[in-house]
């Protein structure tokens, strides 16, 4: 990422260094160099297929990379092993992909939430389970998570009675509930019905506001431009272009990204 | 036909009907139980990661359900004492056969259950940092157990059904106790008739309320 203002600087809070991802023959993650100082907000866009979702999932291991490293505050995830060849492998233990998780929160395109809880048990289920926080508390925390996205009067609803905009809301919330240094979106508003998109763009605009640091990928480029401080267009499983939401939404320097920016439609600035 | 009916006597006969309902209760919540805890267990082998914990998983699966449950029954009574050196009663001998049909079926309830939660809900658990033990346990199997009881019904009321096989081993539930009654009282249209009607009033039930959660989860989905 270069070097332009950013809400803070210093330290990165996550970085990717060469990371690769193949499934089978597949390679679909051609070694991602990638820097995220706190506070930013990156924008990753790209044509369907390209790896997006393949980037946000080995950065909290939701997917394992098959090379390269993923570097959390400064401490390299996973046991490096150095072959008789000089070559380095990295092996993933459960429990430390686990703890990576808390940290980077990821919020999904279908939602998935658990349609057998309400909505506060929802956000609650990982305070309770999984940062062992009693009850009481995790509840009313909870309940301060789903008023931050506007949902303070729906704790004991069930998902399912919930619209597409809310449900997402309710995911947000409860990523939100763990603290993560960095959150993730894969498309937040992608199976959303269009009067329902809205409302989820002004709640994750709500989080810019207060400084969070977050990646997201989207096909909503006007949106792109206005949430992020910086922008990866990623082609083929490589970053083909990388810079400030300014730079490449105003100035592309590639004839790729230009004609990808210019395709979509969407995209007014 | 010139038969003379006489339902008098089975109003003599129902203390003894009564008993053998009692009993016919007993195992089928004992084989229902002990089916259900174990199918469990079986059907987490068979969706372990471990090839071979599946196979012994599939194994069981498939020879305790394609062995009909009458032999197991008597195989348990008549042959599974030699191996083990000492007699069984009739009745723990019923359960034994019919629990080990009856966890081979739950087991596949359970596994087709696990299978059809959506990949989406181990992820929304995992992107929270939970375990995938924690995952299955808070999340997967509240919905397997919910999606699953029609099914489970529906496994309730063929364990019930069952149960009269162990008459065989002369276990006194309500079959047994109808086959003695109408060799004693040479009445068996009017003793068996009546065994018939008190199954179909104790299983009815169970299939109606097994088709009613089929019907509402159809309309909620
Ligand atoms: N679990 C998987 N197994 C095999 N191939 C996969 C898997 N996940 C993604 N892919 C493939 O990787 C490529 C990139 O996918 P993805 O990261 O989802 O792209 P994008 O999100 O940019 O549309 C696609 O060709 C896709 O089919
Ligand atoms: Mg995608």
């Amino acid at each position: 990422m270069n070097d332009t203002p950013t809400p803070d600087t210093g330290a990165p809070i996550l970085r990717s260094v060469g990371l690769r991802k193949s499934f089978g023959s597949l390679d679909v993650l051609k070694g991602i160099d990638l820097d995220v100082k706190r506070g930013d907000r990156i924008a990753i866009i790209g044509g369907s297929g390209s790896g997006k979702s393949t980037l946000l999932r080995c950065l909290n291991f939701m997917e394992r990379p098959t090379g390269g490293q993923v570097i959390l505050d400064g401490e390299r995830i996973g046991d490096a092993r150095v072959a008789k060849d000089g070559s380095e492998t990295i092996t993933y233990r459960e429990r430390d992909l686990m703890a990576v998780r808390k940290r980077v929160g990821m919020v999904f395109q279908q939602f998935n939430l658990f349609p057998h809880m309400s909505t506060v048990e929802n956000v609650m289920e990982g305070l309770v389970t999984v940062l062992r926080r009693p009850k009481a508390e995790a509840r009313e925390r909870a309940a301060q998570e789903l008023a931050r996205v506007g949902l303070g009067d729906k704790l004991d609803v069930y998902p399912g009675r919930l619209s597409g905009g809310q449900q997402q809301r309710v995911a947000i919330a409860r990523a939100l509930a763990m603290d993560p240094e960095v959150l993730l979106f894969d498309e937040p508003t992608s199976s959303l019905d269009p009067e329902l998109v809205g409302e989820v763009l002004r709640t994750i605009l709500s989080l810019a506001e207060d400084g969070r640091t977050m990646l997201l990928v989207t096909h909503e480029l006007g949106f792109a431009y206005r949430f992020a401080t910086h922008v990866i267009y990623l082609s083929d499983g490589v970053v083909h272009e990388t810079g400030t939401a300014e730079e490449v939404f105003r100035n592309p320097q590639r004839d790729k990204t230009r004609a990808f920016i210019a395709r979509s439609s969407e995209f007014s600035l | 036909m010139g038969y003379q009916f006489d339902f008098s006597m089975v109003i003599k006969i129902l203390p003894v009907l009564w008993r053998g309902v009692i009993v016919t209760v007993e195992l089928t919540i004992a084989c229902l139980a002990v089916g259900l805890i174990l199918g469990f267990f079986v059907a987490l082998l068979r969706v372990s990661p471990a090839a071979p914990l599946r196979f012994v998983g599939r194994a069981f699966v498939e020879i305790f359900r394609n062995i009909p449950a009458l032999i197991q029954l008597i195989w348990f009574f008549y042959a599974f004492p030699i191996v083990i050196g000492a007699q069984l009663s009739p009745f723990v001998a019923a359960v034994l056969g019919i629990s080990l049909n009856t966890a081979a079926f739950s087991a596949e309830i359970y596994r087709s259950g696990i299978q059809s939660i959506e990949r989406g809900q181990w992820e929304g658990a995992m992107a929270i940092g939970m375990s995938r033990a924690a995952t299955f346990r808070r999340v997967v199997l509240p919905q397997v157990f919910r999606r699953m009881l029609p099914a489970f019904t529906n496994r309730a009321v063929e364990v019930a059904k069952v149960t009269s096989l162990a008459s065989v081993l002369s276990v006194h539930e309500l079959m047994y106790q109808g086959r003695v009654l109408s060799s004693t009282f040479y009445r068996p249209l009017e003793i068996l008739t009546t065994v018939g009607l008190v199954y179909l009033v104790m299983i009815y039930p169970m299939t109606w309320a097994s088709a009613a959660m089929e019907r509402r989860m159809r309309r909620r989905a």
